[in-house]
């Protein structure tokens, strides 16, 4: 345990930090404000003189910067090395990609961890209630700090998806294209109860302290990662979990007590434990809360169409995944109607998984072909190479 | 394929360049593209096969996977200029609606079917006493996608019904080029191995436009 709080201590370890003068603040959809904002992040492949291929990549609730190469964190390779990578779809020999830790997340951005500079102690529970605008707003000014006017795409999936639509309906003018992957416009009340029932079960574990945890030293693990348990399961199929365990057994016969007898039990556990590993449960609070209040039809008097009339020259391509019950296929079609309703430019494409919500993290060659040829034709309207 | 070929040749010829247009049943994009390289059309489609959409998409075409019979009504009142329905009208569980769904999302409709009043159709099924299976029909009754098939007669009746007016037809025979022609003819439903129509709002018989606020269909 001692290496991991020592990697907690430095969650940044080979990202920039992009650092904001108290005169800069991020203004928060709430009224407040953060000063002296930090955003971690990493870019790979170069800046073409145009200034026209630059890809943000805008990653889902627990992940990271980290979108290819080896995170230092977990010793792993990026969560999208997959998709993102020499010869991938996103290529850092094409496009100059940008991925950034979002505010209030845990991997070097300022978050509830982070030390408040009036009082030199960590935030917890005084840091301010975000959305996912702010997280965007933020992702703005980092742009602005590193001089890229203009995306050639916003990508992202799951919470990723959230801020490519946000993106979409706050500056679309900076948008060449976008790329949403099993997201939704809105969350539902099945999303925020599963959300709330990870808060709960992190609010419960005494060592919580009300947030101030950091204070007394100790971490709410256990509560985390019941969270995270829950989480999970609504991450993968029923299929996929009855195709990997079944009933499958850890040992021959029952122990005839509640030890992890099942290979499903123990899996579960093992995904909790490694999560608290390098996660901050005040991260996971606040940004379960981002997506709950994520409403984007509800900003705009109910009509989703409304919040892409900015939008009519951006090109998008929706894509979804047949098993996801989390954001299933119907909340993609949803954001392709009001794309449709706005007159824009939309691709919507449902690829057939077994595999749940994570498809899009996973080995999926339907998406892969998809991104591929969706960036080719478009690079081709950028005029890139 | 060349049958295909010139059914696209007369829809090119029909769409007005620059137009927006959603290609329904497009396929893996093919007349979509041609659209835009000959006549700059702003196309859309939609395409109920993943390998279609996920073809055309590398093509750079925007295309969203969906169903006619379903997904029409996503999109907005008078969104296109033309909505095509090329060989798939016969392939949807509810012509009538689609047809009424392609007159409220676009000012005009292009719409080619294979004629099942054709000789050919008629002869096999008079003289082999079994479903026809022609160069235009080719499969079997058990495994067709074809399951609203109509004659010209039968089409012109419809449109009669559903108010709408018959801007041009065109004949199909062999591959040849597209011939105009009348489609209340005897004649023609005999000899059209297929047929293209171009539509609008509006019964031929009234040829005025509709006022304001006045219903459409």
């Amino acid at each position: 345990m001692t290496a991991t709080l020592d990697r907690r201590k430095d969650p940044a370890r080979g990202s920039e930090i992009m650092r904001f003068p108290a005169s800069k603040p991020l203004r928060l959809d709430s009224g407040a404000k953060i000063e002296n904002l930090e955003i971690a992040y990493k870019t790979w492949g170069e800046l073409n003189t145009d200034k026209s291929n630059a890809v943000l990549i805008c990653h889902a609730l627990t992940l990271d910067q980290y979108a290819t190469g080896s995170n230092p964190v977990t010793g792993k390779a990026g969560w999208w090395s997959k998709a993102v990578g020499e010869g991938k779809p996103i290529d850092p020999a094409r496009h100059f990609i940008i991925c950034a830790n979002v505010v209030g997340g845990c991997m070097g951005s300022t978050g509830p961890a982070s030390l408040n500079p009036k009082t030199g102690k960590p935030y917890g529970l005084t840091f301010p209630v975000l959305s996912i605008g702010d997280m965007v707003r933020a992702q703005a000014m980092l742009l602005d700090g590193l001089g890229v006017e203009t995306l050639f795409t916003v990508i992202g999936g799951s919470m990723g998806g959230m801020q490519v639509l946000q993106w979409a309906a706050d500056y679309p003018e900076r948008l060449f294209s976008a790329i949403c992957v099993a997201a939704t416009a809105k969350h539902s009340a099945q999303n925020i109860a599963l959300h709330e029932v990870g808060r709960q079960a992190i609010m419960a574990d005494p060592d919580w302290r009300g947030g101030a945890y950091a204070d007394a030293g100790v971490r709410p693990e256990k509560g985390l990662a019941v969270a995270r348990m829950g989480a999970h399961i609504t991450y993968v199929s029923e299929d996929a979990l009855q195709r990997k365990f079944g009933r499958g057994l850890k040992r021959d016969g029952l122990s005839w007590s509640f030890d992890a007898d099942f290979q499903v039990e123990s899996y579960l556990r093992h995904q909790g434990v490694s999560f608290v590993e390098r996660f901050d449960a005040n991260a996971y609070l606040y940004i379960t809360r981002a997506m709950d209040y994520f409403d984007l039809p509800g900003k705009h008097s109910g009509k989703l169409a409304e919040a892409f009339t900015g939008a009519r020259d951006v090109r998008f391509c929706v894509l979804s995944f047949t098993s996801d019950w989390l954001y299933p296929t119907r909340e993609s079609r949803e954001i392709v109607r009001a794309l449709n309703a706005a007159g824009c430019r939309a691709s919507f494409l449902e690829i057939v998984s077994d595999k749940g919500h994570d498809a899009f993290l996973l080995d999926e060659p339907e998406m892969h072909a998809a991104l591929t040829g969706f960036l080719k034709a478009t690079a081709k309207e950028r005029g890139l190479k | 394929m060349s049958a295909q070929r010139e059914d696209f040749r007369e829809i090119l010829r029909l769409v007005r360049p620059g137009a927006r247009a959603l290609d329904i049943g497009c396929g893996e994009g093919d007349l979509l593209a041609l659209l835009a390289r000959e006549k700059q059309v702003d196309g859309r489609g939609l395409e109920i096969s993943q390998a279609g959409v996920a073809a055309a998409l590398a093509r750079g075409l925007a295309v969203v996977q969906g169903d006619a019979d379903r997904d029409l009504a996503d999109y907005p009142d008078d969104a296109f200029d033309y909505a095509i329905l090329s060989q798939t009208l016969q392939t949807v569980r509810d012509p009538k609606a689609v047809l009424e769904e392609l007159m409220r999302i676009a000012r005009h409709a292009i719409v080619s079917f294979p004629n099942f009043g054709h000789w050919r159709v008629r002869w096999s099924l008079l003289v082999g006493g079994r479903m026809p299976a022609t160069r235009a029909l080719p499969s079997a009754w058990w495994e067709t996608p074809n399951i609203h098939l109509c004659t010209l007669l039968d089409f012109t009746d419809l449109i009669d019904q559903l108010d709408l007016r018959i801007d041009a037809a065109s004949a199909l025979i062999r591959g040849k080029p597209a011939r105009p022609m009348k489609p209340g003819l005897a004649l023609e439903n005999l000899r059209a191995e297929a047929a293209i129509f171009l539509l609008s709002r509006g019964s031929s018989s009234a040829h005025a436009e509709p006022g304001p606020g006045e219903k459409l269909l």
